[in-house]
């Protein structure tokens, strides 16, 4: 009796719009009509702190270069004041780079992100798997093959970010269906994508040996993964097909828990695996070819960016938005070193690869300590 | 009772319960690649026990119930849930009353307890509603009834194994099944660990009034902790009934190849298998002395279990 005086009247309370419930401490409730999720207060504070440290470093990166601009200025120009010349120069000129680095560090996250949860393995990322070795290899053969001449023309707009994006798409595809055997184990899916990676970098280096010397010089430029040459007409259609096939992934993503249980769990819990599978590992492969094709492969950002992500937020797997912007994050901070280390302008993958390199090997001890643990 | 064909037909006598059945398996052939495991296997799982599949490895066992709970697909034959053919349901159709715990089940690192048994919810959410008051109160039922709410804050990988199933067990409860398959549950476990594991098992089904099906290695625990024993061999069921029908000294050296003794069990006074090894047996290698008049029950001058 004692208890109806002391509890709120059941249907008091689920008539209340916004209702917050604690009823199990460590996954406390927000529900808005009939809307519900699980309020995540570090979720949410860590992406917040990772979009304002993006933006910071993308004004930082906005004001680097030969006219240097303070962040500041760049904040005035951005919010629409500022000196003509100031305007030019880092809307028109600077902007397209810095933008370019956000969407392709963003895709490449994303991408990373899903392919770690699939297989459950933190090395299964786009580049450890060859996806984009083999959107490399699509590339330079389009170079190769069309000659220095006509990729001047149409094939720069449109030929090679197409060529990259099918290339990857391919090479997914049979990595997939090799590591297929009564579903995709990630050690298998691991293995065999190192496989695939390593036979598609000796048909990019055959092709480069073989090639014309002006060809070779544009691919090796292109293949280091490089932000110079980013222009709106290549970052504006990959920004859109990241806010496109992001948003997929996102409402897409709500299954990606249970799929972390393993096959047999996450079927069980009545999701159709093969096809939420395929289209998941579809939308990775679309945004890591999107991004090799806008700036060539950049290296380790897949792999890294989510496994730093999940450290950040203390998740169980990859969270796909903190992910996007520690990719960001990575991409224009790796920029802003490429570009202001050394009197000479390093491409951005060198960078992330410097980077990067030591964070494998860190897994790779940890993982293998866990494994002997 | 001596004619292991015989045993076939008290399969009706153990399902003696007021429900209908609601699994049923029919004239069902189960196999991977060229590989045939089940042939035309027929079954009828009790509703509201505990059923037990037992058999010797490699006899079909979690192939069967792969197929029971729709995880493989029949190479002939059907599974009928609720009248319905499985394998033409939708799999959140099927979820929403059937679950299925696989064995060994392996926690993403960090998964915390309270987060691995919300994902049990998974069938009955949506994209906008993820953490609905149903759900949050299904969750907290489920921590309660397993016995793990106070280590809901807990990160999976750190408990220990018998915890760690337990917290399995609570998912497959919040997914809000009234049939449950679990395969091999005590995988793994000590033998305290296993009890402990399986005195829950019966709790689902003598107070939540659960389905439970189940595989199980250990033929005395199988015998101890269940209602309806299934035996398969080689992709067959050989004999299926309530345990003191089914489990006999023919059966268990026709089906595992066994010579053993049943006696009663002291605690239970169900049938209780004692193996007979080679050595330590009374008058032979490493065994006592059959007169130095231990207090065992039963033990009068000859051996003091029945050797069929």
């Amino acid at each position: 009796m004692t208890d109806s005086t002391t509890l709120p009247a059941p249907d008091r309370r689920t008539r209340r719009l916004v209702q917050v419930s604690a009823a199990i401490p460590s996954r406390p409730a927000l529900r808005i009509g009939p809307v519900s999720l699980v309020w995540r207060g570090r979720h949410v504070l860590v992406c917040a702190a990772l979009a304002v440290a993006a933006f910071l470093l993308l004004c930082v990166s906005l004001g680097r270069g030969d006219y240097p601009l303070s962040v500041p200025q760049v904040l005035d120009v951005l919010a629409g004041g500022g000196a003509r010349l100031d305007r030019f120069i880092v809307l028109d000129l600077r902007l397209p780079r810095g933008i370019g680095a956000v969407v392709v560090g963003a895709a490449l996250a994303v991408a990373g992100a899903i392919t770690q949860s699939l297989s459950r393995n933190p090395l299964a990322s786009p580049d450890i798997l060859g996806i984009t070795a083999g959107a490399s290899a699509a590339a330079v053969a389009l170079i190769v093959v069309t000659g220095g001449g006509s990729i001047v023309g149409l094939l720069a707009g449109l030929g090679l970010p197409l060529a990259a994006l099918l290339g990857g798409l391919l090479t997914a595809f049979v990595i997939y269906l090799l590591a297929w055997r009564n579903g995709v184990e990630g050690f298998r899916l691991v293995l065999i994508g190192i496989g695939a990676n390593a036979m598609l970098i000796a048909l990019t280096n055959w092709m480069l040996v073989s090639a014309d010397i002006n060809d070779v010089a544009r691919a090796q430029v292109w293949l280091t993964g490089s932000l110079n040459g980013a222009a709106w007409s290549q970052v504006v259609p990959a920004g859109i097909a990241l806010a496109v096939i992001g948003t997929w992934t996102l409402i897409a993503g709500f299954t990606v828990g249970a799929l972390r249980l393993g096959d047999d769990t996450a079927r069980s819990l009545g999701i159709r695996l093969q096809t939420q599978q395929g289209l998941l590992l579809a939308a990775a492969c679309g945004l890591a070819g999107i991004a090799t094709a806008a700036a060539g492969p950049i290296g380790f950002v897949a792999l890294a960016a989510p496994q730093l992500a999940v450290r950040l937020v203390r998740a169980d797997g990859p969270p796909i938005v903190a992910s996007a912007l520690t990719g960001a994050v990575l991409v224009v901070g790796s920029d802003i070193i490429a570009r202001t280390v050394l009197p000479v302008a390093l491409p951005v993958g060198l960078v992330t690869s410097a980077l990067g390199g030591p964070f494998l090997l860190y897994l790779l001890v940890r993982s293998n300590r866990k494994v002997s643990a | 009772m001596t004619d292991i064909s015989t045993f076939a037909a008290t399969d009706t006598d153990a399902a003696a319960t007021t429900d209908a059945p609601r699994l049923i398996a029919e004239h069902l052939s189960l196999g991977y690649g060229d590989r045939l495991i089940v042939d035309d296997l027929d079954l009828i799982v009790p509703t509201g026990v505990v059923t037990t599949v037992i058999g010797p490895n490699g006899c079909g066992k979690s192939t069967l119930l792969r197929a029971l709970s729709r995880l493989l697909r029949p190479r002939a034959g059907s599974v009928l849930l609720d009248g319905q053919v499985i394998t033409s349901m939708r799999a959140r159709e099927v979820a929403r009353v059937l679950g299925m715990l696989p064995q060994a089940p392996v926690a993403p690192e960090g998964l915390t307890v309270a987060d691995l048994v919300s994902r049990g919810r998974h069938p009955h959410q949506s994209w906008l509603r993820q953490w609905s008051s149903d759900d949050e109160q299904e969750v907290g039922v489920a921590l309660e009834q397993t016995g793990i709410a106070d280590l809901a804050d807990r990160p999976v990988d750190e408990l220990s194994g018998g915890q760690r199933q337990r917290a399995w067990i609570s998912m497959a409860l919040a997914q809000g099944t009234d049939i449950l398959l679990l395969d091999e549950p005590t995988t793994y476990l000590d033998l305290a660990h296993s009890v402990e594991v399986l005195d829950l098992v019966d709790r689902l089904h003598s107070e939540l009034g659960r389905t439970v099906v189940m595989v199980l290695h250990d033929l005395n625990l199988a015998v101890r902790y269940s209602d309806h024993l299934v035996v398969m061999k080689a992709g067959r069921i050989v004999a299926a009934g309530a345990p003191a029908e089914v489990i006999s000294v023919e059966l268990l050296r026709e089906v595992f190849g066994l010579d053993g003794a049943v006696i009663d069990d002291p605690v239970s006074g169900r049938p209780l298998i004692v193996p007979i090894g080679a050595r330590h047996v009374y008058g032979t290698v490493g065994g006592a002395d059959r007169k130095e008049g231990r207090d065992t029950p039963g033990d009068q001058d000859q051996r003091p279990y029945d050797q069929g």
